[in-house]
């Protein structure tokens, strides 16, 4: 509790203090590249039932998705509370990376926990991420994935707190690490609000995002809560299909419960033990869901609907061949939403998709999937 | 307080001398297996046996426990086999309370949970990650059936949360020795003797500490300040050490007896 204090007191100190906002602003424009652009999918929409379909492009940011946000936010935190390491947990490797990025830049030390299991399918950001200079530790408990990457980065944390920030990468945890997270990424959100007024002259329908813990989305949601008119939807990993048993949709499947200090839906067996997810997306495999999903979710400000691993897949092929931008696999799962909402929704509407990351790093993924005969590994 | 749980603290109290508190996953190697085990820390010494839940997340355990809790699992150990577990080692005369991390006590039923397990003559629950914040409902249910709720605080806690997790503690408040998680220790930490000083001008609860204790030598410099001395992953390494349950059971039972020694010295 005291270093979850501790936490709270600074950051709010911070995003008070104006300097810390101007410092962070600069960053974003000359480091990360922000804003980033809202392309107009004008072929891919064709498969939306003539929606208007914008991209925001958050892949385009430095390091390739939008985790940079994030991190470079908590990272000047902890230079500002005097601490000289960041520690982080990663699924995908996309944190992993924005992270180890983040402390080379501000000459932090960094530790990088990463299920054994994603290690081997995200082979390419684990590579990256001790060219950047940072330890990336395989973890072997559990189920070898996310959350038990999560489990190790805590005890890591209470054991070295005098020195060390946990970076947490995704809106779930003990408060306040949701708020920071959301905050950080909050400006994709008002990007987004800006730039669409400025090309359409008005809201859009439907804002969408794929959601594992659920930063990206709730950095695009963030700026349009208030505005009853635009749906807000969230696609969970269906994984080989909800009915399978082997998926990541907590929505869909899961029941309350509290998992790494959040109460949130949970995917549980009868005995409160944590159910092992399942996901082609390293980074929407997750049991748990940010907190604050689980409110927009009761409250029905927002929906959640699972995609499986075809139906993204399907999205990721055609994303690629209709707009020559290769999303990252998690993505996808917001692109094939787009495709079912935008049926829904018919030729007036407009759906902003957030392309929360590129898929360089799926490649060999995609190639075996697709049956491309390039996979490097075999 | 639990009348049972205080009774433990009274006697080593008459008898100038800390009590010995030991953690086991029940459950681990099977569920038979454990309360075996458990008998063996009882009749070497341990006055207060910590059965653990295992539980699929366990963030405050060491490798140790967590490999532990992961076979304990995999043998398909429940919440309705610690039950069992306490009813068992309360028919052995044992004082057996429950360590559970909050998520299995929540899927339960919490008023189910705290109910049976007093049924089966547990007399306490520490809850390691449950807040004195989101104890509301949890209080009540303890505090109707009599059971003892135990708390944490750590070398970080300031004074005022001290106090607030004293208030809310009902059995003996569990001050971490470190920070960090479980697991034996070549050394224990000195910020645990200043902790139980800060505490002691703060609530008058018995305290226990815990976190890397697995000597003679080590439990005796725990009990010259504390009032309980808690025993963890020795326990399981000796288990997992030992070729099969008998040797587990010689093997606990002469390192009960050993750090029962030291808790008297």
């Amino acid at each position: 509790m005291a270093a979850l204090d501790e936490l709270d007191a600074a950051f709010r100190d911070a995003i008070g203090d104006p300097t810390f906002t101007a410092t962070l602003t600069d960053l974003e424009r000359d480091y990360t590249g922000r804003p980033s652009p809202l392309t107009r999918a004008r072929r891919f929409e064709v498969e939306c039932g003539g929606a208007r379909v914008y991209l925001k492009r958050e892949d385009l940011n430095h390091t390739g998705s939008h985790k940079i946000n994030n991190v470079l936010g908590q990272a000047l935190l902890t230079t500002r509370m005097g601490k000289r390491r960041v520690i982080a947990e990663t699924g995908a490797g996309q944190h992993g990376v924005a992270t180890a990025t983040a402390a080379a830049l501000l000459g932090l030390d960094c530790t990088v926990y990463m299920g054994e299991e994603d290690t081997r399918r995200q082979a390419l950001n684990v590579a990256r991420m001790r060219l950047l200079g940072a330890e990336v530790v395989p973890v072997v408990n559990g189920s070898r994935t996310l959350k038990d990457a999560i489990n190790e980065a805590m005890r890591d944390w209470v054991t070295h707190v005098a020195d060390t920030h946990y970076l947490l990468g995704t809106v779930t945890g003990p408060a306040p690490f949701p708020e920071i997270v959301r905050h950080f990424h909050s400006v994709i959100g008002r990007e987004t609000r800006e730039q669409i007024i400025a090309t359409e002259g008005r809201l859009p329908d439907a804002v969408v995002a794929c959601v594992g813990g659920g930063s990206n989305a709730m950095g695009i949601f963030s700026a349009f809560l208030d505005d009853p008119s635009v749906r807000l939807v969230g696609f969970e990993a269906g994984g080989e299909g909800v009915d399978t048993g082997r998926h990541a949709a907590r929505f869909a499947a899961g029941t309350p419960g509290v998992l790494h200090g959040a109460r949130t839906y949970v995917m549980q067996d009868a005995w409160g033990q944590t159910v092992p997810s399942h996901s082609i997306s390293a980074g929407l495999d997750y049991p748990g869901v940010g907190p604050e999903h689980a409110w927009l979710h009761d409250s029905g400000r927002a929906t959640y609907e699972p995609v499986t691993d075809a139906e993204a897949m399907d999205a990721f092929e055609s994303l690629c061949r209709t707009e020559g931008i290769l999303p990252a696999i998690e993505t996808a799962h917001a692109l094939a939403g787009a495709r079912r909402l935008g049926r829904e929704l018919g030729r007036d509407a407009i759906i902003v998709v957030n392309l929360s990351g590129r898929g360089d790093k799926d490649v060999v993924t995609a190639a075996r999937w697709f049956g491309l005969g390039v996979d490097p590994t075999e | 307080m639990n009348g049972r749980q205080q009774a433990v603290f009274a006697r080593a109290a008459e008898e100038r001398r800390a009590v010995l508190i030991g953690y086991f996953p029940a459950g681990f190697p099977s569920v038979e297996g454990s309360v075996r085990v458990m008998a063996a820390m009882v009749r070497g010494g341990v006055d207060l046996l910590e059965v653990g839940l295992p539980y699929s997340d366990p963030l405050m355990d060491g490798p140790v426990i967590q490999a532990a809790a992961e076979r304990a699992l995999r043998e398909g150990a429940t919440t309705d086999d610690v039950v069992r577990v306490v009813s068992r080692l309360t028919e052995l005369d044992a004082v057996p309370l429950v360590m559970s991390y909050w998520n299995p006590i929540e899927r339960f039923g919490l008023e189910r949970f705290a109910t049976q397990l007093a049924d089966a003559g547990g007399v306490g629950v520490i809850t390691p990650d449950l807040t004195p914040e989101e104890a509301g409902d949890w209080i009540a249910v303890t505090d109707a059936c009599e059971i003892g709720r135990t708390f944490l605080v750590a070398p970080s806690s300031t004074d005022a949360r001290i106090e607030r997790v004293s208030r809310a503690t009902s059995g003996f408040l569990y001050a971490a020795s470190t920070m960090g998680v479980t697991g034996v220790r070549t050394q224990v930490s000195d910020a645990a003797p200043t902790l139980v000083e800060r505490a002691r001008a703060i609530t008058d609860l018995p305290i226990g500490v815990g976190l890397g204790v697995s000597t003679e030598q080590q439990a005796a410099s725990v009990a010259a300040y504390a009032d309980g001395v808690i025993v963890g992953s020795a326990f399981v390494r000796a288990v997992q050490e030992a070729g099969d349950i008998t040797a587990a059971e010689y093997a606990v039972e002469a390192l009960s007896a050993e750090l029962a020694r030291g808790v008297r010295t």
